[in-house]
């Protein structure tokens, strides 16, 4: 019994510390998002509070943190209340299998832990489809439980959203997953060890240097679907302001309002980490092992594998804002269009190409 | 602990689904059932079927009970006199089923214990993912192939019937 104990303080210890992560990059989100668009906009983005505004995302916790609660009159309370809790669950659960540095053991007190991932399931990419797919219910609550015309439109926007984009972001994984040959995100992003070539974007195969088995197309249709998924600019259809004021959460205000928002971020980096760990080699540098080791650190390689890692997922998130700087938003039957008619089709072909070049150029 | 995880998710199941059509706003049935088809990936969970409870979440929780909740409101149905023709219906399916739960919970005595097949020894040997992909392209391949035509069939249907309100296009 103290040793399931044991395993139980560990794992609360890594959930804790894994959430605190997400939040501080959260936090780091909204203040990176104002001022990298006010850069690219060419204004100097939020400057008042603290040096270069960076106490921006503390004023904006404690002023939503102080504002009214408003609940509709004609709300459904319950459902009301419910659907931000939802959605903030359903964002944060999901960061469980991601591997955020390389697969070592660590032993405590007689039992045996990976410090860097909670829960290496070997079922990790599909746990993480699951979780997307759940990630509508606290939209679709919050739409309807408003009583508000503009909400529920934006509630069943992102339901129709949602359904038909991760259609393609699960297809688009499919070779990714023939290449490795599992479902764990451990053992995906291990796979990819060994150098630039060797990240499954071009599948360069350990014998020979040309990348036959590229994946690059089912990263542009993963990248794509997960800026619609994760309801950005230019697919941000359930919160368009011109049209829905501000879609599913326009009744919602205060701690709930932050709520939805922060659980956008949070989702924006689980894509990230998921595009990092299975496109671009996740912890793996672009150089075969680590320079710790050739200075002699081998201890302290784990260091550099997180920079690494933290790194990919900056630079996707830093994607996400430049697309949202540059493009306009789509019109919904455009929408619809491209995922079924553009972005299924080159899944679909992506799957068989790799299965064909995997039969006759196996790994 | 197991026993304690199974009854507290059958539990659930059985509660949860009671109040899937006993209670009268649709959108509380529908979350209802979407309680229950976590609580059932859950069991699944319990029986080393990872791949299954994973597949459980997506297909039923992500997609079909999202195209529920999608018609429901949209229809916004309140009435509460919805199942009120089918009590005989509901009698009859209802005492089958009490009857053959009866007979099951007697015959367990009598039943021979589960042999484990070849099948299910390499369960354990492979991955779960693993082990489904090779049981359904080799043991299980016409069964397989069979389910795949009859979906392509319902698709090509359900685009048919949606086709002919849109006329020519």
């Amino acid at each position: 019994m103290t040793e399931l104990s044991l395993r139980l303080a560990v794992t609360f210890a890594q959930i804790l510390a894994e959430m605190s992560i997400v939040m501080i990059t959260v936090a780091t989100m909204t203040y990176f998002e104002r001022k990298v668009l006010g850069w690219m906009q060419d204004r100097m983005g939020p400057m008042e509070v603290g040096p270069y505004g960076l106490l921006q995302p503390v004023a904006d916790g404690i002023k939503l943190f102080f504002k009214e609660d408003i609940v509709p009159a004609g709300a459904n309370k319950a459902m009301f209340a419910l659907a931000p809790m939802l959605t903030m669950v359903v964002s944060m659960i999901g960061f469980a299998v991601i591997p955020f540095g390389p697969n070592m053991t660590l032993d405590i007190f007689g039992i045996t832990i990976k410090p860097f991932v909670v829960a290496d399931i070997n079922i990790g990419v599909l746990y993480i489809l699951a979780i997307a797919s759940i990630g509508a219910y606290g939209i679709i609550l919050g739409g309807w439980a408003s009583n508000s015309k503009y909400s529920l439109l934006g509630g069943l926007r992102a339901a129709a959203q949602v359904i038909s984009y991760e259609l393609n972001v699960g297809l688009a994984l499919i070779g990714v997953l023939m290449l490795a040959g599992t479902l764990s995100l451990v053992q995906i992003t291990e796979a990819q060890a060994g150098g630039f070539w060797h990240w499954f974007i071009w599948g360069g195969r350990p014998d020979g240097f040309f990348p036959i088995h590229t994946q690059i197309f089912a990263f542009v249709v993963f990248i794509i679907s997960a800026v619609a998924e994760t309801n950005r600019i230019p697919f941000d259809l359930p919160e368009a302001e011109s049209e829905l004021v501000a879609g599913f959460f326009t009744e919602y205000s205060g701690m709930r309002f932050a709520f939805f928002v922060s659980a956008e971020y949070a989702n924006m980096t689980l894509v990230s980490c998921v595009a990092a760990a299975l496109f671009l080699g996740g912890w793996n540098a672009p150089y075969p092992g680590t320079i710790f080791e050739y200075i002699g650190l081998e201890q302290l390689a784990w260091v550099e594998h997180i920079v690494w890692f933290a790194a990919k997922v900056y630079f996707f998130l830093f994607l996400f804002i430049w697309i949202r700087a540059t493009l306009p938003r789509l019109r919904y039957d455009q929408l619809m269009r491209f995922g079924w008619k553009v972005m299924l089709p080159i899944a679909l072909a992506n799957i068989i190409i790799t299965s064909i070049t995997l039969y006759f150029f196996p790994r | 602990m197991q026993q304690v995880f199974f009854f507290y998710f059958a539990l659930v199941i059985a509660a949860t689904s009671v109040l899937v059509v006993a209670l009268r706003n649709p959108i509380y049935s529908a979350l209802a059932l979407l309680i229950m088809f976590f609580h059932v990936a859950g069991l699944y969970v319990t029986l080393h079927a990872e791949f299954l409870a994973a597949v459980q979440i997506i297909v039923y929780a992500g997609a079909i009970l999202v195209l529920y909740l999608f018609v429901v409101m949209l229809l916004n149905l309140r009435q509460d006199d919805r199942y009120h023709r089918q009590w005989p219906m509901a009698g009859i399916v209802g005492a089958t089923l009490v009857i053959e739960a009866i007979i099951l919970t007697v015959m367990k005595g009598w039943t021979a214990p589960v042999v484990v097949t070849g099948t299910e020894m390499t369960v354990g040997a492979t991955t779960n993912a693993g082990a489904i992909g090779d049981v359904l392209y080799s043991t299980y391949l016409f069964p397989f192939e069979v389910a795949s035509l009859i979906l392509l069939v319902a698709m090509i249907g359900a685009i048919m019937l949606a086709k002919k309100d849109i006329g020519e296009c």
